[in-house]
């Protein structure tokens, strides 16, 4: 059933930061699938990359505290739903030393 | 057949190695690896010489690294590393350890895992959250980490574990059940009438003798300790040293009563070696009597700390001793302390420093 909503879902673009695509070869920064929202498109990343999801999802379950995801061009949430053709960005915050 | 010697070093941004043969004079530095991720533990499986590295990245969580080629290709794994939807997440993967191929992982918030697949996916040993003091675990000032895992090495049963700030943990029964192991050690940072509690020591680092199951050395904030009975009672063996405090302690592979510390100044002042001296600390009595060991060491304006699972010693004869400094030095010493060198200077801060020894 939830293979069956996927496949039902609308098109989206998910852009990657380099920072993020160097820990699982072979992952590109543009990635073509198919999710209804934030959360669906994280768990088609993961299926692609196995562990990918955790990188960017932390247990709560939430995006992760320094990891901002962007949609339409407001920072989104796992539950804010994507309309077809859009572009979800994956960023990375500014942090560290 | 020849052996080298690998020194695993974990850093504030990438794990590296130090490699040279048996006679430890001229080292070759490889590194960074794991993506520059702040690497608080590596540590390798003497058997099959796989090396994995514990790990914490501010954007992406907590992982395991992996390389089974000795530092030259690595990958990573954090499936099943976490906690239940609503408990707070797992930041970092802060200590690890390898017994008959199981990989222990010591993580923050303190917690246990485990893996029998070489890191691939992860299982938690839940029986330590279940423990009647879990509520009242407070963080010392890394955070509540589980840093220190001492494995049995004959009874799979046997575990301790150091938690900042819970104190000292056992479980003879692989993890279902854990009782305290703190008594005879002291928290300073109590109220008077409270400094000797069940529980809530901030132990710094948790070593076994070799040969010698029972007997346990322990850096604690508050004094430097060691049990003959597992962990039942610990004794001060503070005494003849330049100071109570410090991060970490080292077991010698052979003589279970020589030991290796790095005292700094205090907890107040800097946390650096004192007076601006670096030494290494050794006894060769079981901690009745200390020798402070310096020839090769800075011994002027050394302003360092030394961290809890920073030193370490080789399997060699005679034992190898290593350090990674705060500054991100790394000394080495081929003769049990006597003298030092500079093998490797100007890397990230240093967080931990392990051994391995391979034939080449």
């Amino acid at each position: 059933m939830a293979e069956l909503r996927t496949q039902q879902a609308p098109a989206v673009l998910v852009r990657l930061p380099t920072v993020l695509t160097i820990l699982f070869p072979g992952a590109p920064p543009r990635v073509e699938l198919r999710a209804g929202t934030v959360a669906e498109a994280i768990d088609g990343l993961n299926q692609r990359w196995p562990g990918m999801g955790d990188r960017i999802r932390d247990s709560s379950p939430a995006i992760r505290r320094h990891i901002n995801i962007f949609v339409d061009g407001r920072k989104a949430r796992l539950e804010t739903k994507l309309e077809p053709g859009v572009q979800m960005f994956v960023l990375t915050a500014i942090s560290g030393g | 057949m020849g052996q080298r010697i690998l020194v695993l070093v974990g850093t504030k941004k990438g794990a590296f190695i130090a490699e040279s043969d048996t006679a430890r004079r001229s080292w070759r530095l490889r590194g960074p690896f794991c993506e520059t991720w702040p690497i608080n533990h590596v540590v390798a499986d003497p058997e099959s010489g796989t090396i994995y590295g514990a790990g914490g990245n501010e954007w992406f969580g907590p992982a395991v690294w992996k390389s089974t080629d000795l530092g030259e290709t690595w990958t990573h794994s954090s499936d099943g590393l976490a906690y239940a939807e609503g408990q707070e997440p797992i930041k970092a993967v802060w200590s690890l350890g390898v017994r008959d191929g199981r990989v222990y992982a010591g993580v923050q918030p303190a917690g246990l895992f485990h893996s029998d697949d070489q890191g691939q996916s992860w299982t938690h040993v839940e029986g330590l959250q279940r423990h009647p003091t879990r509520p009242e675990w407070s963080p010392g000032g890394a955070g509540l980490i589980l840093h220190s895992l001492v494995l049995h090495p004959d009874d799979p049963g046997k575990i301790w574990v150091g938690i900042s700030a819970a104190g000292v943990f056992h479980t003879a029964d692989g993890g279902e059940t854990w009782e305290t192991r703190n008594r005879g050690t002291r928290a300073d940072f109590m109220p008077e009438d409270q400094r000797y509690p069940e529980f809530g020591q901030c132990v710094h680092c948790l070593v076994m003798a070799p040969g010698r199951t029972e007997r346990l050395y322990q850096q604690n904030h508050c004094g430097m300790y060691r049990s003959d009975d597992g962990g039942r009672r610990w004794d001060s063996i503070e005494a003849g040293l330049p100071s109570s405090f410090g991060f970490p302690a080292a077991a010698h592979p052979r003589d279970a009563d020589t030991l290796f510390l790095l005292p700094l100044n205090g907890d107040i002042k800097g946390r650096f070696v004192p007076d601006g001296k670096a030494a290494v600390w050794r006894t060769r009595d079981g901690g009745a009597s200390w020798q402070d060991l310096r020839r090769g060491l800075p011994q002027e304006n050394a302003f360092f700390g030394v961290l809890r699972q920073a030193m370490a010693t080789d399997r060699l004869d005679p034992a190898g001793v290593y350090f990674g400094s705060s500054g991100g030095a790394l000394f080495a010493s081929a003769d049990e302390g006597e003298n030092w060198d500079c093998v490797a200077q100007h890397l990230p801060s240093i967080l931990s420093v392990e051994t391995l020894v391979v034939d080449r």
